[in-house]
């Protein structure tokens, strides 16, 4: 007996050792995490000062937008609608800049990716889901990760530099897809759009009535993907190294261009497979400009996530809510929508803001005091 | 006569440290007095204390004889307390003159500016202390050691009689610290004091009267600098003897490991930096390149480990032509590389201790399995045997190599490159910056490799250093190699002519 009390005893107190781990370690994460929240509402607190200057009720009016982005189905599903795409182009932000590089085109690799999932969506009749819907994703990915490709190789071989690249390609992509999708790709009618895709290639919705789709759950595993990659793996390790301080890594053997590339066509695929997403789950078509700045969105929420994946998540979650309880605010107190904007504006410079200058002043990105 | 400076029963205690531990310290009126003792001894710690920096715990200070609240900078410069800190606080794009009188100005109608009349009295101040600096020049435009030139003006215009040098020579060349004690050796005949805060056993010796030498916060010893040396110095700054020179085991056969013929190559600039350099180092065998900096030994090393393109040449590691092999092949090869700047090329800062351990044999296993997954087990046990068989002083393998000594931080180079049993280690500037005990930890090992059979390239600007370690020393001037010596066949005369690019006698 006294023997079973003890081996008791024993698991009880391994079971106390872990808790206690796991809790210091929450108590870690979380602090990290709380600059964040601070800068979030105090944004919010500015936000109410615009409210009330412009003549609203900051109580009324986050009220609003609170019910509206949570407070019934339609809401939730509509913030996590709006929030989808962006956990994708925020990933591939992060992604290219965990290796040192400023991919600002995720909305031209968001587009083209989305172009190429409609292109095959439209083109094959009757191949089972479990096939075409993959065949879509991938040609999404595919198409997003070329345009990545694209700036990587010119940066690899003539030292061009990607934020300019990746800027003028997301042009190319905007103006590229738009001529498809006004001529050879249109569909009858007076909308810039194409026919719509096989149902085969549709992803499912998983919240009815919502438009919210499966293409929520493929951003949750790129996430968790995400994380295991950068922390976990051979490559992650060498895109770490590679990012924080190219030199050191060249010395140690990593070949930093192979690394910058595929780096950069990873993060092009990540946005190109946000845009067939979208057009595979919301819009069953590609219609032109469907894209309300996606891409740009991902920037400001992968630096207000912290440059972290999960970060990106809850941050992603914050401006779906933003949008979709903004329309809500909007309908029940007459605040104009731009409102949300400015929301949308006060967090980005509270939070992401002060960490590029930090992290642009660690760079030495403006050497002018000395060391 | 009464002290310029006194402190007595000085302490201080951070968190978990003492810091300074009832210290007595006197300083003389116009006396050079040296404040000797390694990496956190204390050094800084008293000097900000008597600058106002940091409040003593206990104690009292006394300036000229009189006892005084140090309670700001603002009152010990009041006093006539003046410090040139490690990092210059200069403004880099105002000129020198503008920075000098920084809070200072002179001014017309209490308005404007009145630069005339300021820089004809800076033109009579400079020359009273024998320090000349342009005037006019924008201080980012300036060598590293002329923009210290004007943080001690700065000083001295501020009022300072007694100056602070806190470890003034860590950022300079070697004809730079020469320019720099002879403007101290100026100030002094002016009748300035001066405190000289170093772990330079050499140079304290050269231009201090008395020194001061502390260790782990406790003063060890006060001595008259013309009544000690070297030896006893370090004995008492590390607690224990100190080696300069090391045994060597002599070694017959010239198994040669590293052949290099008639390399070239080119700098950032597209200059020629390397003219065609042919050497060989064998099994067994230290071979010291000597040299003033920047006559392409950077380029050399970059080269050798694959971070630059040879324009012409070859470069043989056991016979094997490796002129066109990647970095990471030639460190699969058994090539290892101390890097000279251990923090743009050597370490990730942000990376920890053990990340930074495996940087180079990351994608090999037993790190990583099936080169796509880090074998977290294998990584960690690797560098807690590390740390403990290197002595690395870190609170755990998880912290980023950021928060470390410098010297802590070299030993985690080191210990990363021997792990991984190279046949050739390319060591530049191995020890720079390092205090004794570091710098003797990373020379011991160094000898310890040559011992066991690797051959070893060592570049230093430092000639003792590759006087006490070279089996045969090359030296290099303008991108060639202009002789290659033994060791007992050369006087230090003849190899520093041959440095300056002098013909041999």
């Amino acid at each position: 007996m006294t023997e079973e009390r003890r081996e008791l005893s024993e698991r009880n107190l391994e079971t106390k050792e872990l808790l206690r781990r796991f809790l210091a370690r929450l108590e870690l994460e979380l602090r990290r995490i709380i600059p964040q929240v601070i800068a979030i509402l105090l944004a919010f607190l500015a936000g109410a000062i615009v409210l009330l200057v412009t003549g609203y009720s900051p109580l009324e009016a986050y009220g609003a937008l609170v019910i509206g982005a949570f407070g019934d189905v339609f809401g939730i599903g509509q913030t996590f609608t709006q929030a989808t795409p962006i956990i994708f182009t925020a990933l591939a932000f992060l992604f290219a800049f965990k290796s040192g590089l400023f991919n600002i085109g995720a909305e031209g690799q968001l587009l083209v990716g989305g172009f190429a999932a409609a292109l095959v969506g439209i083109s094959f009749d009757g191949l089972p889901p479990f096939v075409h819907a993959p065949m879509a994703l991938l040609a999404g990915a595919l198409a997003g990760g070329l345009w990545g490709f694209i700036p990587a190789i010119l940066k690899a071989k003539l030292g061009a530099h990607e934020v300019i690249t990746t800027m003028m390609l997301s042009y190319v992509a905007f103006y590229v897809t738009g001529y498809l999708v006004n001529y050879p790709y249109k569909a009858p009618g007076w909308v810039s759009q194409t026919p719509p895709i096989a149902p085969s290639a549709e992803l499912p919705r998983i919240l009815q009535p919502t438009q919210l789709s499966a293409s929520i759950l493929i951003a949750v595993i790129l996430v968790g993907l995400t994380h295991y990659t950068l922390q976990k793996t051979t490559f992650g390790y060498e895109v770490r190294a590679t990012g924080l301080n190219p030199a050191a890594a060249e010395s140690g053997g990593i070949s930093i261009k192979r690394v910058m590339i595929l780096a950069l066509v990873i993060s092009g695929a990540m946005a190109g497979l946000g845009g067939a997403g979208e057009v595979m789950g919301v819009h069953r078509r590609f219609i032109e400009g469907f894209s309300p700045g996606y891409g740009w969105d991902g920037l400001a929420v992968a630096l207000v996530g912290g440059l972290n994946p999960v970060g990106v998540l809850l941050a992603a979650v914050l401006f779906g809510a933003l949008r979709s309880g903004g329309m809500t605010m909007t309908r029940v107190t007459g605040v104009p929508l731009d409102i949300v904007s400015i929301l949308q504006a006060l967090v980005i410079l509270f939070v992401a803001a002060p960490m590029l200058i930090r992290y642009l002043l660690k760079r030495g990105g403006f050497k002018w005091w000395g060391s | 006569m009464t002290s310029a400076v006194e402190m007595s029963g000085i302490t201080k205690t951070f968190p978990g440290v003492v810091a300074n531990d009832n210290i007595d310290f006197a300083v003389e009126n116009a006396e050079i007095h040296g404040l000797l003792g390694e990496n956190g001894a204390g050094k800084t710690v008293l000097m900000s204390i008597l600058y106002g920096l940091y409040r003593p715990d206990e104690g009292q200070i006394f300036v000229n004889g009189k006892e005084v609240e140090m309670d700001s900078p603002s009152t010990a410069i009041k006093l006539g307390i003046g410090m040139v800190h490690q990092h210059f606080m200069l403004v880099p794009s105002l000129t020198v003159a503008e920075n000098i009188i920084l809070g200072k100005e002179l001014t017309k109608n209490k308005v404007l500016l009145d630069m005339n009349r300021t820089l004809n009295d800076l033109k009579d101040f400079c020359e009273r202390y024998q320090l000349e600096v342009d005037l006019k020049a924008p201080v980012y435009t300036l060598p590293v050691g002329v923009q210290q030139r004007v943080e001690i003006l700065k000083t001295l215009y501020r009022g300072a009689d007694i100056l602070i040098l806190d470890e003034p020579t860590s950022v300079l060349t070697p004809q730079e610290v020469e320019e720099l004690f002879k403007a101290i050796r100026a100030l002094k005949e002016q009748g300035k004091t001066v405190i000289f805060i170093s772990h330079k056993l050499r140079e304290v010796l050269a231009i201090c009267d008395k020194i001061t030498v502390l260790r782990r916060g406790k003063v060890v010893g006060k001595v008259k600098a013309d009544e000690t040396d070297l030896d006893e110095l370090a004995k008492m700054m590390v607690g224990r003897k100190v080696v300069f020179t090391f045994k060597k085991k002599r070694v017959k056969t010239r198994e040669v490991v590293l052949k290099v013929e008639d390399l070239k190559a080119i700098d950032d600039r597209g200059l020629l930096a390397l003219g065609g350099v042919t050497f060989d180092v064998c099994v067994s065998e230290i071979l010291g390149i000597a040299g003033v900096e920047g006559n392409g030994q950077t380029e050399l090393v970059e080269v050798l480990t694959g971070l630059r393109k040879a324009t012409e040449g070859k470069i043989l590691v056991d016979n094997t032509d490796i002129t066109r092999a990647s970095p990471g092949e030639r460190i699969r090869l058994g090539i290892s590389h101390v890097p000279e700047d251990r923090h743009k090329r050597g370490l990730i800062q942000d990376f920890s201790v053990m990340e930074n351990l495996i940087l180079g044999s990351h994608n090999r296993p037993p790190f990583t399995i099936g080169r796509v997954r880090l074998n977290f087990e294998e990584t960690s046990n690797f560098a807690k045997r590390l740390i403990k068989d290197f002595s690395i002083k870190t609170p755990s393998k998880d912290v980023p190599v950021r928060h470390l000594s410098g010297g802590t931080q070299q030993r985690v180079v080191v210990a990363r490159e021997i792990s991984r049993k190279p046949k050739l280690i390319i060591a530049s500037q191995p020890t720079r910056g390092l205090d004794v005990g570091a710098t003797e930890y990373v020379r011991k090992k160094l000898v310890e490799m040559r011992n066991q059979g690797c051959a070893v390239l060592l570049i230093s600007a430092d000639l003792d250093e590759i006087w006490a370690l070279s089996d045969r020393i090359a030296v290099m001037y303008e991108g060639k190699m202009v002789a290659i010596k033994d060791p007992e066949k050369t006087t230090e005369r003849e190899l520093g002519l041959l440095m300056a690019g002098g013909k041999r006698d």
